[in-house]
């Protein structure tokens, strides 16, 4: 980057996207729990895992089972089927809050002691073992979440083709189809 | 910064020995002048942040106040603390504070040695009980029932302890007392620890740093001793005023780091430039001290300013926080030498790999069953 500090502002603009992203993202989750209370049974299904049910569990491994070409049906299923649900309760929701409270407990840093952040969010910190560490795990979430899009892409494009009913569809107009 | 601080039970010094003795009285005794005591005094105030209405009420509690004595512990440590202290930058400061201190007990820089040292601590644990001030260098190692420190013929932690039992409040002085510093890096064979975990009950007053800048020790003690309570403290244990923010919040080179402009390597054109350390493993961002505002030996300069980055010297575990050279580090918790971005890149790769595999199998399988069987609607009818 040449030329006068003043001049520039890249890493600037590149933390202020980072944190506009960063707020509408949780605003979106509190939204998202916010209609895991008032919304269907499926709404509140990436936050319950239903663990002692056995009858769910089994079907966890049928699906573990239907991915590993072990089986020649698909079970259909008009929220998440066990195993994705799974996925999304650990790969998403979990990973969401986590990198929501580092996040913030980083950005606590900058808006320094005393602001929200810091008051709801700063206990982080030495929580985690100081502020290196958290920026660290920070990353490794950005990571985890990089890796888990790429499986979640291609089982949603490969549930859609070869399960017989409608997933990516379902995303936008929120009806599942059964394609037999 | 203005400081609100917490008070602390102050107690009177117990027993038939009146105390009676000022701080004035001892400082004019050292022979420091009253000119000199009042230049202290408004010096203090400042430094403290407190503005220049606060001077006369600093005078007037030194001039009042019975004197606080101060032990000075030594447990496992390299005396850098002591090295910072003694050179604080204000020669009036530097005097006046260690006028306050010398009278009691520090076994590196007093007079009396053996067991005439010794019995000091007996004396004012006695005749100021509940009502001094212990300030700690070092920690104390508890492996092998202490034997790694010996401290007057026995085990500094016990000495600690039993000195630390009757005292008003407790300073630990540098990365060692406040978290265990290098003698503690893993695998930290004395067991080494920090003074916090070995000492309960009593207010501590963390001062971390490798060692700590002169003249936010000079303040803390200053603190101390004119408002008679603790300053304010952090979740960690550390004074606000010294250490509520951190290094990269008011480093002089922050508009190159918003700016995007790094120094890459030691010597190119961004080194030169005074760019941004960031890319060299500075460690500003994740580092909560005052060498950015206070700077070292009386302003003169400091790490960044000097072209090295942070090391985070006053950051808990920092030997054990990855290299000084790098901004992504090796998360140690999962027990491997790995940082995040190893393991994500072999995270992302492995899965990415295994996804065109699973594709082309699913593919296969699908092509197998649609020609097989005709339609492939069939297959649920199988
Ligand atoms: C959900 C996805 C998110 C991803 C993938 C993500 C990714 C990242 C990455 C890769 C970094 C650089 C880490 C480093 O220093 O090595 C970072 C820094 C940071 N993130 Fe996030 N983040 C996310 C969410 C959030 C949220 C919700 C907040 C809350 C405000 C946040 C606040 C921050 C802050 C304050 C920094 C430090 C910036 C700096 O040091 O200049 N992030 N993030
Ligand atoms: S040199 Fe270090 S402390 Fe200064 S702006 Fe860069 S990263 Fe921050
Ligand atoms: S700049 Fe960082 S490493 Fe250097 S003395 Fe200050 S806190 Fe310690």
């Amino acid at each position: 980057m040449p030329g006068e500090a003043s001049d520039n502002f890249l890493m600037g603009y590149i933390r202020f996207a980072h944190f506009a992203a960063a707020y509408i993202f949780a605003v979106g989750l509190l939204g998202r729990v916010y209609w895991a209370f008032v919304g269907n049974h499926h709404a509140k299904q990436i936050f319950r895992l239903p663990i002692t049910n056995p009858q769910w569990w089994s079907e966890v491994f049928f699906e573990l089972r239907w991915y590993l070409f072990l089986e020649k049906t698909p079970k259909k299923y008009v929220g998440h089927n066990p195993m994705a649900q799974l996925m999304m309760f650990f790969f998403f929701t979990i990973l969401a809050v986590g990198m929501l409270f580092t996040g913030f407990a980083l950005y606590s840093e900058g808006a320094g002691l005393g602001s929200w952040q810091d008051t709801l969010f700063g206990w982080v910190i030495p929580a985690l073992g100081g502020s290196m560490q958290v920026h660290n795990l920070h990353r490794l979430g950005m990571w985890i979440m990089m890796t888990f899009v790429l499986v979640h892409v291609y089982a949603a494009i490969r549930e859609d083709i070869m399960s017989r009913q409608s997933l990516i569809s379902t995303m936008i107009s929120g009806w599942r189809m059964f394609k037999d | 910064m203005l400081c609100v601080a917490v008070p602390y039970v102050a107690t009177k010094p117990t027993g038939d020995i009146p105390v009676t003795e000022t701080f004035y009285e001892v400082l004019r005794r050292q022979g420091i002048t009253r000119r000199s005591f009042l230049k202290f005094c408004s010096l203090t105030a400042t430094s403290l942040g407190l503005g220049s209405a606060a001077a006369p009420r600093i005078a007037h509690a030194l001039e009042t106040k019975a004197r606080t004595p101060v032990i000075w512990l030594h447990g496992l440590e390299c005396t850098c603390c002591s090295e910072s202290f003694i050179r604080s930058a204000h020669p009036l400061t530097k005097d006046v504070v260690l006028s306050m201190l010398s009278l009691d007990y520090d076994d590196t820089l007093m007079a009396a040695a053996g067991h005439q040292a010794e019995a000091i601590i007996e004396e004012v644990k006695k005749k100021y009980k509940g009502n001094y001030i212990v300030a700690v260098e070092g920690n104390p190692p508890l492996n092998e029932d202490g034997m790694f420190c010996i401290h007057g013929g026995r085990p500094f932690v016990e000495v600690l302890k039993e000195t630390c039992a009757d005292a008003k409040a407790i300073i630990s002085w540098g990365a060692c007392a406040s978290y265990g510093c290098v003698q503690a890096a893993k695998p930290n064979p004395t067991r080494a620890t920090p003074v916090h975990k070995v000492i309960t009950g009593k207010p501590i007053i963390n001062v971390p740093g490798c060692p700590p800048i002169a003249e936010v020790m000079t303040g803390v003690v200053t603190y101390m001793l004119t408002f008679d309570r603790i300053p304010e403290l952090d979740r960690q244990g550390r004074p606000k005023m010294f250490y509520g923010q951190r290094i990269h919040d008011k480093c002089y080179r922050r508009g190159h780091f918003d700016a995007g402009q790094f120094a890459e390597a030691w010597d190119d054109e961004g080194s030169r430039k005074g760019h941004c350390l960031y890319k060299m493993g500075c460690k500003g961002p994740t580092t909560y001290n005052a060498c950015s505002s206070m700077r070292w030996n009386g302003g003169v300069s400091w790490p960044v300013q000097s072209g090295h980055g942070c090391i985070g010297c006053s950051e808990e575990g920092f030997w054990d926080k990855g290299s000084f050279y790098d901004r992504v580090t090796d998360i140690k918790q999962f027990g491997v030498e790995a940082n995040a971005d190893t393991i994500g890149k072999a995270a992302a790769g492995t899965v990415g790999a295994a996804i065109a595999a699973h594709a082309a199998v699913s593919a296969l399988a699908r092509a197998r069953n649609s020609t097989s069987h005709g339609q492939p609607e069939k297959e649920g009818e199988k």
